[in-house]
């Protein structure tokens, strides 16, 4: 259902995404493992649309996508900092997505009450998202990605910064929860364990410079590992 | 946590009586800025509230038409020129704050080069750069304005701009906001204490404006600050000034509160740090580059035009401007009773003088106020920045009436115009050494009193070397605070020994092409001057910085 082909992208002069293709299927959680510099965040950008690529296209239900601008995608993202609107409260950060659809704002309060209710936060929509703990924010950051339902989930490495136990706790809380919703996600992570136990398929990224030699040259600068059940 | 027990012990022990400096010291250093203040600065401000609530001429001024006529036009027009600069400015702030591109710190400076320009020299500028239909109307004066604070808005909402992560923005795109509404829902609410605080300030700035509406009002134009001193120096009405100039001080209260309540209203966390300015690509590229080149034209070209004036004779370019400086015959025989080169030469003692009275006043104050105990050195510190707070025009209106009678009459004392000018330079002379001793560490003083030092001793050893910087630059802020003083001189200066300030604008006042050329030409060397004194102080600022 997306398909990303042979994006490169440098900055610079120094190539970060070097001839990479992925697929991925509707309704799966694919996992993206890499070191950190290997590009994870970069591809998901590409995706999304905040950074064009040099060459490549990105391609989703068939259409191709990649000149198109970040609003008219249907592209979510979780950001590594959740970048939560620190002049709106809990409930208007969910909701932004379905005000600037134009949803209604009895509809958006209810909509936005209901996922929060899901992501385990009921009752938080009037908070200020300046005092909520860690893990408040990553839930609040998911549930505003996936008010306005988009097409694909990305996930910028949402549970990294946590304390173990809130991460043990939370990594398959949010894996259920975009199980349950159906929804196409891509989810970025250096943690192996934490890829095995919320995706259904891992692929991992290599740094550019070693690309051409560990990777098979279909696939560029990724590798396929096996497909694990969850 | 531990800063404060080691702050808490470091009071217990300088607070030991026997390391205490001698009483007669202490007492002798807070004398002098104390006496100044009061009679400088209190009596006549005690005389002007006096004067301005005294008998029925308060109710009979407040019951004019006039005075409301002059109230409105100076809210209405302050409120537009603050629209106008937050306006002009958003965009050179998003430009600067977000971009690195080739001149980006030449804009910046210029910009705040402008910023401490006389007020009068911008004046003197928009008369150059505009048609002669405009240059004496309400636009004048807008635009003077907005040449004169765009740094305020450009430095203040470009810090916080420069701040704000680009995936802030991102987010609210995958979320499905367009451009346009993600500067409308996200930038401009993150941005708006930033720019609520810029436009406090701006306006508070235009409210009090004085000498870009003498220059550019002509008679119908006057803001409260202009109609008093036309009551004052113009009409003789001593009593309505005064009562203006009061209601005048109400408003400005108003106005501060105003401002804070805003502040604080608005106020929300940011979290996160600057991303790296990046430098533009593709579209992003003529965006940026028009911002900071509008910008830069807005800035420059009246400057420029400036310069170019001086040199204009109505039909063709010539010296005759610079060449008649030193000459106040219009044609043999009679004399034009402006003197531009004396002007320059009264300017520059004027200000000599003024830095010297502040810079001891200030440095005794320096002094007074780290060596006093905390709450006595507070009232002081306090106290002494109270004239800050004081429209120019205000402190120079108080001690016109205060010194006009003996034994006080010091209005032909040569010393007056200086003294004036101290007393608003002075709180930049104590702000920028407090810093400095705020920041000497105690033990500093400490280690010399277990060398055998008496306290006096270690205290002239530790902390005088260490206030020589930050004289030196506070001594360059009162030069060049003196010599662009337009609102007290106003007051203060008598016919016949005018600063350049003063000479430039009653040069821009008289018809004919030579006087308006020999405005424009004292205007350029006021505008270097004051531009070499800041880049010095700039400069010597790095230096400091840097070892």
């Amino acid at each position: 259902m997306l398909d990303v082909r042979e994006a490169s992208v440098s900055f610079d002069g120094t190539p970060v995404l070097d001839h990479v293709s992925l697929t991925v299927d509707r309704g799966e959680t694919l996992a993206l493992l890499g070191p950190s510099g290997s590009g994870k965040s970069t591809l998901l950008r590409v995706i999304a649309g905040i950074v064009v690529p040099d060459s490549g296209t990105v391609v989703l239900d068939g259409c191709d996508i990649t000149a198109m601008p970040t609003h008219r995608r249907s592209v979510g993202m979780v950001f590594q900092d959740e970048q939560l609107f620190p002049h709106l409260s809990v409930g208007d950060n969910v909701a932004f997505g379905l005000k600037v659809a134009g949803v209604g704002s009895a509809e958006r309060r209810r909509r936005a009450g209901e996922l929060l209710e899901d992501a385990g936060l009921g009752g938080f929509a009037d908070r200020s998202v300046g005092n909520l703990s860690g893990g408040e924010r990553k839930r609040v950051a998911l549930a505003r990605s996936l008010a306005p339902n988009p097409t694909v989930l990305l996930l910028d490495e949402p549970l990294t910064g946590l304390d173990r136990a809130l991460h043990d706790r939370l990594a398959p809380e949010l894996a259920a929860l975009l199980r349950r919703r159906g929804t196409t996600a891509i989810w970025v992570t250096h943690d192996r364990s934490e890829a095995a136990s919320v995706a259904s398929r891992t692929i991992e990224l290599i740094a550019p410079a070693a690309a051409p030699a560990a990777a098979p040259a279909a696939l560029g600068q990724t590798i396929e590992s096996a497909h694990t059940e969850s | 946590m531990d800063r404060g027990v080691d702050a808490s012990r470091a009071r217990k022990l300088t607070s030991a009586r026997a390391n205490r400096l001698p009483t007669w010291f202490r007492v002798a250093v807070a004398a002098p800025p104390a006496v100044f203040l009061t009679l400088f600065y209190v009596w006549p401000f005690a005389t002007l509230v006096v004067r301005g609530l005294s008998g029925p001429d308060a109710l009979d001024v407040l019951s004019r038409q006039r005075t409301w006529e002059v109230l409105w036009f100076t809210t209405w027009q302050a409120a537009a020129s603050t629209a106008l600069t937050v306006l002009v400015g958003l965009a050179p702030a998003w430009a600067t704050a977000r971009y690195e591109f080739p001149g980006r710190r030449l804009l910046l400076s210029t910009l705040t080069a402008v910023f401490v320009l006389p007020t009068v020299v911008i004046g003197a500028a928009m008369i150059a750069v505009l048609p002669a239909d405009l240059e004496r109307s309400v636009w004048a004066i807008l635009a003077a304005h907005v040449v004169f604070n765009l740094a305020v808005v450009v430095r203040t909402v470009g810090t916080t701009w420069a701040v704000i992560p680009t995936d802030l923005e991102h987010a609210a795109r995958t979320l499905g906001a367009t451009p346009w509404r993600t500067f409308r829902l996200v930038t401009l609410p993150v941005l708006m204490p930033a720019i609520a605080a810029a436009a406090s300030i701006v306006f508070l700035f235009t409210f009090t404006s004085f000498g870009v509406v003498r220059v550019l009002g002509g008679a119908r134009h006057a803001t409260l600050e202009v109609e008093v001193w036309r009551r004052a120096t113009q009409l003789g009405d001593i009593a309505g000034a005064s009562t203006l100039a009061l209601l005048q001080l109400l408003a400005l209260a108003a106005v501060v509160m105003w401002g804070s309540a805003v502040q604080r209203r608005t106020a929300t966390t940011l979290d996160g740090h600057a991303d790296r300015r990046t430098r533009p690509t593709g579209r992003l590229r003529w965006q940026v580059g028009s911002a900071a080149a509008l910008c830069a034209l807005i800035v420059a070209v009246p400057l420029l035009a400036l310069v170019e004036r001086s040199f204009w004779q109505g039909d063709r370019y010539s010296l005759a401007g610079w060449r008649s400086l030193g000459n106040n015959e219009i044609r043999p025989g009679l004399q034009l009773g402006i003197d531009p080169l004396g002007a320059l030469w009264r300017s520059i003692t004027t200000a000599a003088w003024a830095t010297v009275f502040a810079l001891c006043i200030g440095t005794v104050a320096v002094i007074a106020i780290s060596t006093l105990g905390r709450r006595s050195g507070k009232v002081l510190d306090t106290g002494l920045m109270l004239p800050l707070g004081t429209s120019a025009v205000t402190i120079g209106f108080g001690m016109l009436i205060t010194f006009d009678r003996d034994p006080v009459d010091w209005r032909s004392s040569w010393w007056l115009v200086p003294v004036g000018h101290a007393l608003v330079a002075t709180p930049f002379v104590v702000r920028n050494s407090m810093a400095v001793v705020r920041s000497q560490p105690i033990d500093q003083r400490h280690a010399a009193a277990t060398l055998g030092a008496a306290p006096l001793r270690a205290w002239a050893s530790t902390t005088l070397p260490a206030l020589r910087r930050p004289l030196a630059t506070g001594a360059g802020l009162a030069a060049a605070i003196s010599l662009g003083e337009f609102g007290a001189t106003s007051f203060l200066s008598r016919s016949g020994a005018e600063t350049l300030p003063i000479a430039i604008d009653r040069l821009l006042g008289r018809t004919g092409r030579l006087f308006q050329a020999q405005a424009f030409a004292l205007s350029t060397i006021l505008a270097v001057a004051t531009i070499v004194l800041v880049v010095a102080i700039d400069a010597g600022g790095d230096r400091a910085r840097r070892s």
